[in-house]
């Protein structure tokens, strides 16, 4: 009988090939492990640094509370972090219903011809297009031709613009990933597109839709160029309307419409500053934005999680 | 008008005699003396999108309330063939039809009815369990989620005896709100077998349904396509011929796309027209 030695001119040490084999696995995982270690290192230490510079202001409970303020031991973040989170809310609102919505269509309904082509490819590459440009782009549209001001909508408005490439390739991509047997099972039992995208497939990719909504919105929420580039300001003594209201109706608006000023503003204006004092609570900004960043992407490893385990 | 155009039964042909050449065994069909058409396949060819033709020619009946198995070897078109009595081909890009598949009493083309219509009329099964990723209960009644019909006692009821219906009522009944997806492979099968019971098709399409299967859950999906004899209109493709021998009635060997002989399967598994379904049936190719 003819052996496999016999093909290749000689015979084969399996055990050797498989040493070798291993030698390479260890070798290949000693390197990511290693690459891993320094970026995770870097970052710890940054992270560390901030803390620790900013430490005086970040233990002081009226540094949440307190509106900025020309003597740096009474200045807080307050109109910040309220700031951040209302132009998330409405980032969210208009780029998460939008994106998905415009993912869904060309993933599903579109049909491929090389218009849709030419959409897909500059969808991707705005997903490139560095963030400054969207402010100019906010600058010359929103404020200069519709006359709009340096409001929370504007803000709103710019970053969902930014992030929206980023949710429709991560929603086109989570559609794409559902089996097509689970789309042919909807089908053949009758289900229109409309009722195969509402009921199984957009449920079935959900957990990555809003994975990808989420990387999104912590992109946003610590650029600071187009923010700048539309002219938000950096002192803000006062907090927009607040979105309730005990009367009715209840629910109002004026928040929109109001000034503000958000977490990187903050502590970019902070740092400009001469005095040493302002850098600490530059450095404390640095800190809370970096946890709800990280609270942000906690959530979605969560729900990514959950989705897994289910 | 000739018999061909009056095709609802067919005992004008139903004179039996010995071996027939193919050619003539198309044309006459040799059907039990009570059998119904529920559908008639004529001269259907099937292009994918790549320009493949990957049907050419077929003619063939599919009697009421019978199961009919499609068989051939691997890569003939079977399956092709199937998925064309639900137009899921429609779902992809290019494809094209030629000939009709009609339907009867209704004398309409299937081919040329709107396909989600037609998926709504015509139920399939596919060769790997499918189930959604909900629960049991919310599985079998989705097709009537999808219908419009959202009354609970009236979903209850149907789950109930679509469920009895594919023999897994008894294993499910204390656990239809857990996901399908803690369900074995064969229940799976089973359970997918039910949701495509519960709106009562009009044509039930299975491809290779126990392919994925071990041989007791084989069985018990045998045992169930047995018992929807003389309800449901079956076409089911398998590539087993005990299987075919088993659960159907009637069987059409297909070979490179094309039809080469359609018989009752009791008499094409005894006396093959053709030297070629011999040689598949014996296992001699294939
Ligand atoms: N999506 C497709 N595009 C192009 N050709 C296909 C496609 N699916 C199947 N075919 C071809 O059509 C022929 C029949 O395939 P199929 O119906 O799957 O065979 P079977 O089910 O009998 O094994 C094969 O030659 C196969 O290569
Ligand atoms: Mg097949």
């Amino acid at each position: 009988m003819q052996s496999i030695a016999d093909n290749v001119g000689g015979a084969i040490s399996y055990a050797s090939l498989a040493r070798k084999n291993r030698s390479k696995d260890i070798a290949i995982a000693s390197l990511g492990i290693f690459v891993l270690f320094i970026a995770i290192a870097t970052l710890l230490a940054l992270f560390i640094d901030l803390a620790i510079t900013g430490y005086p202001r970040l233990a002081d409970p009226e540094f949440y509370t307190s509106f900025p303020s020309r003597k740096p031991l009474q200045a807080g973040i307050l109109s910040a972090w309220v700031g951040t989170i209302m132009v998330m809310v409405v980032t969210a609102c208009l780029s998460v219903p939008l994106g998905v919505a415009a993912g869904l269509y060309l993933e599903e309904y579109a049909s491929k011809n090389w218009f849709t082509d030419l959409i897909e490819i500059n969808v991707s590459n705005l997903a490139g297009v560095p963030s400054i440009v969207y402010g100019l782009l906010a600058l010359g549209l929103f404020i200069y031709t519709f006359g709009m001001s340096e409001t929370v909508l504007v803000a709103g408005m710019v970053l969902a613009l930014l992030i929206l490439p980023i949710i429709i390739v991560s929603t086109r991509e989570s559609i794409r990933s559902i089996p097509s047997e689970l789309r042919e099972a909807a089908y053949g039992l009758g289900a229109t597109q409309w009722q195969t995208m509402a009921l199984y497939i957009v449920p079935a990719a959900k957990p990555g839709i809003i994975t990808g909504a989420i990387v999104g919105l912590s992109r946003a929420i610590g650029e600071t160029a187009p923010i700048i580039t539309i002219g938000a300001l950096s002192f803000i003594a006062f907090l927009p309307e607040s979105p309730i209201s005990s009367d009715a109706p209840f629910i109002n608006f004026g928040w929109l419409t109001s000034p503000f000023t958000v977490m990187p503003i903050q502590m970019f204006s902070w740092l400009s500053r001469p005095q040493a004092d302002f850098h600490i609570s530059a450095a404390a900004a640095g800190v809370v934005l970096i946890v709800m960043t990280l609270m942000m992407n906690a959530l979605a490893i969560y729900i990514r999680y959950r989705a897994r385990s289910r | 008008m000739t018999a061909m155009n009056q095709p609802k039964t067919t005992n004008e042909f139903a004179q039996k005699d010995a071996r027939q050449t193919p050619r003539e065994a198309l044309d006459h069909w040799y059907l039990e003396p009570d059998a119904a058409l529920r559908a008639r396949v004529s001269n259907l060819k099937f292009w994918y999108g790549n320009g493949t033709q990957a049907i050419d020619d077929v003619s063939f009946p599919l009697v009421e309330k019978k199961v009919t198995a499609l068989i051939g070897p691997s890569g003939c078109g079977k399956s092709t063939l199937l998925r064309c009595f639900n137009r899921m081909h429609d779902l992809y890009h290019g494809v094209k039809y030629s000939g009709s598949i009609e339907l009867f009493p209704e004398n309409e083309n299937l081919i040329d009815l709107d396909p989600n219509v037609v998926r709504m009329r015509v139920g399939m099964v596919f060769q790997k369990p499918n189930p959604f990723p909900k629960s049991i209960y919310e599985n079998v009644v989705a097709g009537l989620r999808i219908r419009g019909i959202s009354k609970r006692s009236q979903l209850d009821e149907i789950a109930e005896t679509s469920l009895t219906q594919a023999a897994i009522w008894d294993e499910v009944k204390d656990r239809l709100h857990q996901p399908a997806l803690s369900l074995s492979g064969g229940q799976q099968q089973r359970l997918c077998i039910a949701r495509a019971l519960a709106v009562q098709p009009e044509i039930l399409l299975l491809d290779e349904p126990t392919s994925a299967l071990d041989p007791i859950a084989t069985a018990k999906v045998e045992d169930l396509i047995n018992d929807l004899d003389g309800k449901v209109t079956v076409l089911i493709v398998t590539h087993n011929m005990q299987q075919a021998a088993r659960i159907s009635h009637y069987a059409a060997y297909m070979y490179l796309g094309k039809l080469v002989e359609y018989n009752e399967t009791s008499e094409m598994f005894t006396r093959p027209m053709c030297q070629r379904t011999e040689d598949y049936i014996t296992g001699r190719f294939g």
